[in-house]
């Protein structure tokens, strides 16, 4: 072994370290709120808190709060897609009704054995991002911009809404999996892990509100890591003045469509999660309500900030159940009127103002 | 030759923007080209930076024909661009609007090196915090000057860098540049404010009516009699 090969040997657990360093760093800075140990340590405790707190409530509870946490990674899509780069985009909904229907074929046709639900999980994520990637190029590279993008997108979802819809008849299947029209696919099996003396079912309660704690977590630091580094700086630059982004030197283009594919798979990955957590999957998931509603979420939240997005997101969509339960009816209508109300009083969204006031009381923050 | 356009022609409609223009500019020159409102010169400006695509001709930028290049690779080639409205990012602080203009080329210790020693450049060492958007009409066109050149470009564009400026930071702004050209980079400027042209120009080139006029040094051009009449108003296209 020469003298300059071993110094690469020797070097390389260092990068590696180095590395992760800088990655770790990447956790906090200028896209994201929060930083130091006391934002740390209050991210620490709620998440230990929401992670024991199954123990001390009942089943149904904790399974309705496994339901709101499927959504919010279709949300946290939507804030790197419209929040960070800046593109108003209507068709989460496409791609969650696309991976929705996506692990309902695989599963349906392939079984739950030898945890292949996990694998059909992942394969519906890639067929969403897929299927955005290619939207997302046609758009950007076709020089899409503005109130055109929320257009084309929202015409996306709607077609996939309408195709689907008309497809009750017997023929309308894949091997056998019948996609059944406006009453939706039926019959997937939950998701379920292999383990020693028997596969482990996700469903319900208990074991799926911890893994979906535990993805939401791994999402939402991985985001936090992706948007402060060079990457979220781009798309940041994209969404203030794309002009002067492309007079940079940087190709506006492929860094739209690679957020809105990261859009798309996060999209997927609620679609998915949410088809193994119902067993169903219907049209109007993927209808014009169901395409508003994210919008909603997210501007209340803060579309400029990831944190603010998961919050606002989770509280919004408690606020909603509870308005169904007790005024089905008017639950629509108050969400209407709540994004109105927050797009004229508090532009920035209501979870980040009260975290950037917290923060000025608290003398931290972004 | 840095930089050279060869029978660069562009019309809009039935409006010729650019007429056959023929120009060189020569590597570490310090260049300015002025003509009355409407000669062409913001179109002749955007057909190099690729915004606008050429009818006919083409454009040779460090020996390679970039004509039909997208904008953001020729900007990958060494050239930059000051624009005429400040093209900052207004809600990001000054100092992140630098990193995002530097992180192409520079990461780490090199890219903080390279923040701090623009802004006291560009004299804003003191606002690196402040959203850029909070800055004067003077600091916002340095903190974009300074975007431009962070990473030594070969070529630097400038549409009319010193627009809405006192006289005391156009004079500044003057500094800056010259500073700049003594380190090696080329400047081509858009500019109307003819003492600001003496200040800091070698060359002169005078545009009209998408056409080249004119073009010799900062004194040729003063006293040429044409340059006069087509400002004010006498000179025919031809």
């Amino acid at each position: 072994m020469s003298a300059q090969d071993a110094d690469l040997i020797d070097a390389a657990p260092v990068a590696r370290s180095s590395l992760l360093r800088i990655w770790l760093g990447r956790l906090e800075g200028p896209q994201t709120f929060g930083r130091g140990p006391a934002f740390w340590a209050v991210a620490a405790l709620v998440v230990v808190g929401a992670a024991v707190w199954p123990l001390f409530t009942d089943g149904y509870t904790v399974g309705n709060a496994a339901y709101f946490m499927v959504w919010t990674f279709m949300a946290m899509g939507l804030g790197v897609v419209w929040g960070y780069c800046g593109a108003l985009s209507f068709g989460q909904t496409a791609f969650f009704g696309v991976a929705g229907y996506s692990y309902g074929v695989l599963t349906i046709n392939i079984g739950d054995a030898y945890g292949f639900t996990l694998v059909a999980l992942a394969l519906s994520v890639v067929i969403a991002a897929l299927v955005a990637a290619v939207i997302g190029y046609f758009m950007f590279f076709g020089r899409i911009k503005g109130v055109f993008v929320g257009i084309v997108t929202l015409s996306v979802t709607l077609v996939f809404e309408t195709f689907m819809a008309q497809t009750a008849a017997p023929q309308w299947r894949i091997g056998d999996a019948r996609l059944n029209g406006f009453n939706g696919m039926s019959g997937m099996p939950p998701l379920t892990v292999p383990w020693f003396g028997g596969d482990v079912v996700l469903y319900p309660d208990p074991p799926l509100f911890w893994v979906l704690l535990g993805l939401n977590v791994l999402v939402w630091l991985g985001l936090r890591m992706a948007l402060n580094a060079p990457f979220g700086n781009v798309l940041v630059a994209i969404r203030e003045n794309p002009e002067r982004a492309e007079m940079l030197g940087y190709d506006v283009r492929v860094y739209q469509v690679i957020a809105f594919t990261l859009g798309g798979a996060l999209a997927g990955l609620s679609g998915a999660l949410y088809t193994a957590w119902g067993q169903y999957i219907t049209p109007s998931s993927m209808g014009l309500t169901a395409a508003a509603l994210p919008i909603v979420w997210v501007a209340v939240g803060g579309r400029s900030d990831i944190t603010a997005t998961l919050l606002g997101t989770l509280l919004v969509l408690a606020g909603f159940q509870t308005l169904t339960i007790y005024g089905s009816q008017y639950a629509l209508v108050v969400m209407g009127a709540l994004l109105l109300l927050v797009v004229l009083a508090a532009p920035q969204g209501v979870v980040l103002g009260a975290m950037r006031l917290l923060a000025r009381l608290g003398g931290r923050g972004r | 030759m840095i930089l050279e356009t060869r029978g660069l022609t562009k019309s809009f409609g039935g409006i010729q923007v650019a007429r056959s223009i023929d120009f060189a500019l020569k590597q570490g020159e310090m260049h300015c080209l002025i003509g009355p409102n409407g000669a062409g010169k913001s179109s002749f400006f955007r057909l190099i930076l690729g915004e606008h695509l050429p009818d006919a001709g083409s454009i040779l930028f460090d020996g390679e024909d970039i004509t039909r290049l997208k904008s953001f690779a020729r900007i990958r080639r060494g050239i930059s661009v000051k624009f005429q409205v400040p093209g900052i990012f207004k809600a990001l602080s000054v100092r992140h609007n630098l990193e995002i203009a530097f992180q192409h080329h520079l990461r780490g210790h090199d890219l903080d090196a390279t923040i701090s020693r623009v802004l006291d450049f560009v004299e804003l060492a003191d606002e690196a915090a402040t959203p850029a958007g909070a800055l004067s009409h003077g600091q916002q066109q340095w903190l974009e000057i300074g975007m431009a050149v962070g990473v030594e470009p070969k070529l630097l564009l400038l549409d009319e860098p010193t627009a809405g400026m006192s006289p005391d930071e156009t004079h500044r702004t003057g500094e800056m540049l010259r500073a700049l050209n003594a380190r090696g980079i080329t400047i081509l400027a858009v500019e109307h404010d003819m003492a600001f042209v003496q200040q800091v120009a070698e060359r002169v080139t005078v545009l009209h009516f998408g056409s080249l006029f004119a073009q010799g040094t900062v004194e040729e051009i003063v006293n040429h009699p044409g340059v006069a009449e087509i400002y004010l108003g006498t000179a025919d296209a031809d």
